[in-house]
């Protein structure tokens, strides 16, 4: 299935409603078959990048590609795309049926065919023998899988998502996630994923883009991302981050280049604990405790300034424990390599 | 003043808490006085016509007859009224038609495209002929479509007179002038209830949400197809509910026929005639219930064609 060509390719596009620069400058090549997500707050141009995809927006410069052919003006009905819509857009006056063979209607398949394919596409979506109830006769969960089926029944080249789990309850969210992943493992196609869930962005894709302001701050895996942000902004957005700089990171690591450490990196050790040569500490003060199950969250502040998060797993701990430790003098210790420079602009 | 105003207080706070825990009866008290006007007044005095429908007159005395019969409605298919209905609903039908054409885009501008002071705007557009009397327009459009008039005039400017004189030349629909002809009748019907048509299409619209017409779009559907399997089927309610108000208020209307139109009677005109002049009352009771089964039979046929699925 896959090939060199990238399934989506963006030439520094631009798209600006007036003052405001949704997508600003983007490029960004989509690997064929691969399961890309973008991430990023509401505003930052996420949606509008899928929309010019679709086609439902056209770039008010630049250009885009589609395995190598450019669709930069074409209209969404030209474009070897679909799209799962974030209120699924199922047409209320269609069966579920009709719905999901609502592309191959258009594209004049026979009915035969027609029926037997709509039957494959809810058992991929385990929805078997649903096609005659109308959308309004489901769940929430259930018209997700119609809208999905619907898109997919096409066999477009790139399937796109707009945080498609978005309206469903946490269990079912996760129980979607995994079936997305596996039917995307399926059908091979390339899948492009809104999300403004981190969690949900690194469980999911194979590469991801962490969108701010109409620009793309960092393309890499969920582990990379993560593990090494590019940006302050990157290390904010994706999970949780201690953002360091100045005097206090002097103090710690005797130089002023900002970083970030992750909190779940750091422990809590009594005030004359040793400290080895591989790591860093700082003593400060606990001010503030989070139990969580779990794990437990610590605020610490520290005796040079400032704060730094602290997240330990409750192994042996008890709630009670952890909420007597408010108040009480700490030293935070962790290794020297998990701290992250990142450059300052952009935070 | 606290005094006498705290044990009032008080008793609202009671009777409100009554009402409260009791919803049916706070149901009951809201919906009488609507369902009495409704029943007494409207039901009543249409049950009260239909019944007079089954009786006759007496063609010597003049008088009713107050036995049951359906010799009035034996009379609705003489050849003469038979013709006054087909001629009323020929025009409905082709007001409906008019109407219905030229509300769509407008009404469909005025739902996804038109925002804020243009949207007003168009509202305004659209309603205000109806704050002016209804007579006033019709008497208007008496002047507009005269031999005299503006049309006329500005049709002999354009150099187009040939083409009005073989229009109005026309049997059944021409006449002498605009003004005295069913061409001229429709333009005035089609003027005066296209609101009626604009304002439910427009609502329907409405509730169209974009998305759909984009996962059409998505799905492969050019504008055409779009149009056809998604927004038209999903307008389609609005369409019906504003082609019941074109069709009922021309099978009704007795102004524009008596005012515009040759001398040939429409229902509405014969209605007045029986009940007034002629003192005739089952016969145009009968007459009445005409409009009423055409559009039973309108909405049945209607719904066949699934105009009520997406509501």
């Amino acid at each position: 299935m896959t090939n060199d060509t990238p399934a989506v390719r963006f030439i520094n596009v631009s798209r600006h409603f007036g003052e405001v620069k949704a997508v600003d400058g983007l490029n960004l090549d989509i690997l064929d078959g691969e399961f890309f997500s973008m991430l990023g707050p509401s505003g930052s141009g996420k949606t509008t990048c899928l929309r010019l995809i679709a086609g439902f927006e056209l770039p008010t410069a630049g250009r885009i590609e589609l395995r190598g052919e450019e669709v930069t003006d074409l209209p969404p009905y030209e474009r070897d795309v679909n799209t799962v819509f974030q209120d699924y857009a199922l047409f209320p006056h269609m069966s579920v049926g009709e719905n999901i063979a609502y592309g191959l209607m258009i594209k004049k398949v026979p009915k035969a065919e027609r029926e037997r394919r709509v039957e494959e596409m809810l058992e991929l979506v385990q929805l078997p023998g649903l096609a005659r109830r109308k959308p309004s006769q489901l769940s929430g969960g259930q018209r997700q899988r119609v809208a999905l089926a619907r898109a997919l029944i096409n066999r477009p080249r790139v399937l796109l998502l707009d945080e498609p789990l978005g309206a469903l309850d946490l269990k079912l969210r996760q129980q979607m996630q995994i079936e997305l992943k596996a039917i995307q493992k399926q059908v091979g196609i390339t899948f492009v994923f809104v999300t403004h869930d981190q969690e949900e962005a690194l469980t999911m894709s194979e590469r991801l883009a962490v969108f701010n302001q109409g620009k793309i701050e960092q393309i890499g895996t969920p582990a990379e991302v993560y593990e090494r942000p590019a940006t302050a902004f990157v290390a904010g957005f994706v999970g949780v981050s201690n953002l360091v700089s100045g005097p206090i990171a002097k103090a710690i690591t005797g130089s002023t280049q900002t970083f970030t450490v992750r909190p779940e990196k750091i422990h809590l050790r009594e005030v004359n604990a040793p400290v080895a040569e591989s790591e860093c500490a700082a003593p400060g003060r606990i001010r503030d405790v989070v139990y969580l199950g779990m794990h437990t969250r610590y605020l610490v502040e520290l005796d040079g300034g400032g704060d730094l998060t602290v997240v330990e797993q409750n192994l042996r701990t008890t709630s009670m424990d952890v909420l007597a430790a408010r108040g009480r003098s700490v030293k935070l210790v962790w290794e020297r390599a998990h701290n992250r420079p990142i450059a300052e602009a952009g935070a | 003043m606290a005094t006498t105003s705290a044990p009032q207080h008080d008793l609202w706070r009671q009777l409100s808490t009554f009402l409260y825990r009791r919803s049916t009866l706070s149901l009951v008290l809201l919906l009488a006085p609507p369902l009495l006007w409704l029943g007494v007044v409207y039901l009543g005095s249409l049950f009260s016509m239909l019944v007079q429908s089954f009786f006759h007159i007496d063609r010597f005395t003049g008088l009713v007859v107050r036995e049951f019969t359906l010799a009035t409605y034996a009379e609705l298919f003489t050849p003469a009224n038979l013709d006054v209905t087909l001629r009323t609903s020929g025009m409905a039908a082709a007001v409906t038609l008019a109407a219905a054409l030229l509300a769509f885009p407008l009404a469909y501008y005025m739902a996804r495209y038109a925002t804020g002071q243009t949207k007003a705007f168009l509202y305004l557009a659209v309603l205000l002929p109806l704050w002016s009397s209804y007579l006033i327009r019709v008497y208007a459009w008496k002047l507009i479509l005269a031999k005299e008039g503006i049309i006329s005039w500005f049709v002999a400017r354009l150099g187009l007179q040939g083409a009005l004189d073989w229009a109005l030349g026309l049997p059944v629909v021409g006449g002498p002038s605009l003004s005295v002809s069913a061409i001229g009748m429709w333009l005035v019907f089609v003027y005066v209830w296209l609101p009626y048509m604009i304002l439910p299409i427009q609502a329907a619209l409405e509730r169209v949400p974009k998305s759909l017409i984009e996962a059409a779009g998505d799905l492969g559907a050019r504008p055409g197809e779009t149009f056809r399997t998604v927004i038209l089927p999903l307008a389609f309610p609005g369409v019906v509910a504003g082609s019941i108000f074109t069709f009922s208020l021309t099978l009704g209307d007795f102004i524009i026929p008596g005012t515009i139109g040759d001398s040939s009677y429409f229902i509405g005109q014969v209605v007045l005639v029986q009940q007034g002049t002629a003192g005739n009352i089952p016969l145009a009771a009968a007459f009445t219930a005409i409009p009423m089964v055409i559009m039973g039979i309108y909405l049945v046929v209607a719904k066949r064609l699934g105009a009520f699925d997406a509501l």
